[in-house]
């Protein structure tokens, strides 16, 4: 993380969108409703009125969680880059480079610990932003450490996920995170930590098929595509149309696989209920919240 | 009858060619020509083996598919007795994509777990050419916490194209189903060795291929999706399959390089289904290796070992 990326681009850019005038306005992608920005940005990036939920990034995920936006950032693992010196129709090397450039983020995840309604927590959070969230070693270290970190700490690993699946350009190497995620989410388990998985749009393939449906509780938001196999990929196999909200978040818990679907501005509330009562912690009301003693640089970036 | 791949053609032409001069023989017109037969036997064991010294990524694949390979139904009859077979999930069905139950490897009982494809039309419906439905994985983990509560050694044979994409399937939880099957496979505290004896295909495959032990058949192939996937998601065209299968390291000996996997099992010249009894024997012998050298572990040691193991996967040293 440097000063530069984190602070002072953000801030440009904030002003430039201020000044931007189709960036007042968003339209709602259900219902064609023109949305003024700020009122979107207050409601969490939800349209009030149609709740269709917008994506946002990991960073925006963190933020909205942490106390006062702020948390500390967890450094995560340096990996090979390109285990296979993979090419499609560019060079995996290259495709990283754009996917860094364009997210300020080393890889998929972004991993900050923090408090959240006052409760100290690890919170990871995937950005569909690199490379479609993809899973590659980098992502799989990263959940591995953010896993670790909280059992250092002694607080509950919250994850949002939000996947393609598997990072292809890394073949199987993509495949073996399934089982490196488990076996940290085992330790998890060990440790008796609460492991809290939140599903956001879209989670699908080797994600979904390891840590994101292993959680102690999974939350999902609502309209998150949730699967194993890709909606297309179905239709191909069975040739018919697939049924409405099929394989959406609310099907999901229909089926027995989610636990509550939970709009975006409830969502810190609920995880920080839930990790208090599993963590047996008293209520915030019961607890003067502390700040956290910063041992690393406090993330302020927009 | 011997059906081949395409890639096998200058073979299938000098066999084709020995058939006849069999017949010839056989008629007994009285002209010798059993030189000519053994030089031509000869010629065409040597073709073959070069053939294979030598395939491709993608001719590889098509090995590892090949429709007279051994199937899992076929390595459990050569190597495993008493076996018996156990059915269901205890909560929605049976899926015989996966076969399993409990049997003796070598006179020591254990867990067998497999992927059947079917070898016939009937059985390739009845196993659903291998692709398993949540109600497989269950099964398995059932099997495994079973195996586990008698400290019981697992032995698990691949063989998917994957796990079956389907309505029903996702309605179930296919992806909550592999997740748990990995994990039960992580938490036995006896041995697993698992085989990869055609196509290990994805999240399908390691939901049972999460072992202390992975070995390989020679010309079989390991891969987070199958080179047609890959090609028409990264290339946008399915017929790139032959390049995605290349790129993407998908063979026993790339695995190997990329310490992915533990061992490559050789198979009999011109490939496991032209001498399927003797890969089969060859895979005995690789997975009574592999036991004996997980032999005097206790359960948290063989526990940590094949979390170890994993964790050091792709790991910079």
């Amino acid at each position: 993380m440097n000063w530069i990326s984190d602070v002072v681009r953000p801030r440009i850019k904030t002003l430039f969108k201020r000044e931007t005038p189709e960036n007042l306005w968003i339209k709602c992608p259900d219902t064609g409703q023109m949305v003024f920005h700020k009122e979107v940005e207050a409601n969490h990036w939800v349209i009030p009125g149609s709740n269709h939920h917008l994506p946002i990034t990991a960073v925006q995920r963190l933020k909205l969680m942490f106390d006062s936006g702020t948390w500390i950032d967890v450094p995560l693992p340096e990996v090979e880059p390109d285990p296979l010196k993979f090419r499609d129709s560019k060079r995996y090397v290259d495709r990283l480079r754009e996917a860094k450039a364009k997210t300020g983020l080393q890889d998929a995840f972004k991993i900050g610990f923090g408090r959240v309604d006052g409760l100290p927590m690890t919170v990871a959070a995937q950005d569909v932003n690199f490379i479609t969230g993809s899973l590659g070693t980098a992502a799989g270290e990263a959940f591995v450490r953010g896993a670790e970190t909280a059992i250092d700490k002694r607080t509950p690993f919250v994850v949002f996920t939000a996947s393609g699946g598997a990072r292809m350009q890394e073949g199987v190497l993509s495949l073996m995170q399934m089982p490196r995620t488990t076996i940290a989410v085992r330790r998890l388990r060990q440790a008796k930590l609460p492991y809290i998985v939140v599903l956001t749009h879209p989670t699908t393939g080797g994600v979904t098929a390891s840590y994101a449906m292993l959680g102690d509780v999974h939350l999902a938001e609502p309209g998150a595509l949730i699967g194993f196999a890709g909606p297309r990929v179905i239709e191909q196999t069975i040739r018919e149309k697939l049924p409405d909200g099929f394989q959406r978040a609310e099907y999901l818990k229909d089926h027995g696989m989610v636990d509550m679907v939970v709009s975006r501005p409830d969502m810190k509330a609920t995880v920080a209920r839930l990790s208090r009562l599993l963590m047996k912690a008293p209520p915030p009301e019961a607890s003067a919240p502390e700040p956290v003693e910063p041992a690393g640089p406090i993330d302020t970036a927009a | 009858m011997r059906s081949y791949l395409d890639f096998e053609k200058p073979v299938a032409e000098l066999e084709a060619k020995l058939e006849e001069l069999r017949q010839i023989e056989a008629n007994g017109d009285g002209v010798s020509i059993a030189d000519e037969i053994s030089r031509l036997e000869a010629k065409s064991a040597e073709a073959l083996k070069g053939l294979y010294a030598a395939l491709t990524p993608w001719q590889k694949t098509m090995v590892a598919r090949h429709p007279q390979r051994p199937h899992f139904v076929d390595y459990c009859a050569g190597l495993i007795t008493d076996f018996t077979p156990l059915a269901g999930d205890r909560a929605f069905g049976e899926d015989e994509a996966i076969v399993g139950g409990f049997g003796r490897f070598r006179g020591e009982p254990v867990c067998v777990i497999g992927q059947e494809k079917g070898s016939t039309t009937d059985a390739r419906i009845r196993h659903n050419f291998g692709m398993a439905r949540p109600e497989g994985y269950r099964k398995a983990v059932r099997l495994m916490e079973l195996a586990d509560r008698f400290g019981l050694p697992m032995l698990s044979f691949v063989d998917t194209a994957g796990a079956y994409p389907g309505i029903e399937a996702e309605e179930r939880g296919q992806a909550e189903a592999i997740a748990r099957s990995t994990e039960a496979c992580l938490a036995l505290g006896a041995p697993n060795v698992s085989v990869i004896i055609g196509e290990g295909g994805s999240g399908g495959a390691i939901a049972i291929a999460t072992a202390n032990k992975v070995l390989m058949l020679e010309h079989t192939i390991y891969s987070v999706i199958s080179p047609e996937g890959a090609a028409s998601i990264l290339w946008r065209d399915a017929a790139r399959a032959q390049d995605a299968a290349t790129n993407m390291k998908i063979t026993a000996q790339d695995l190997v390089k990329l310490g992915v996997i533990d061992g490559v099992i050789p198979e009999p010249p011109g490939g496991a289904h032209r001498d399927p009894a003797a890969a089969i024997a060859a895979t005995g012998e690789a997975i009574a290796t592999a036991l004996t050298d997980l032999h005097n572990m206790g359960p948290e040691e063989i526990r940590d070992h094949r979390a170890d193991k994993f964790l050091r996967i792709g790991r910079k040293v």
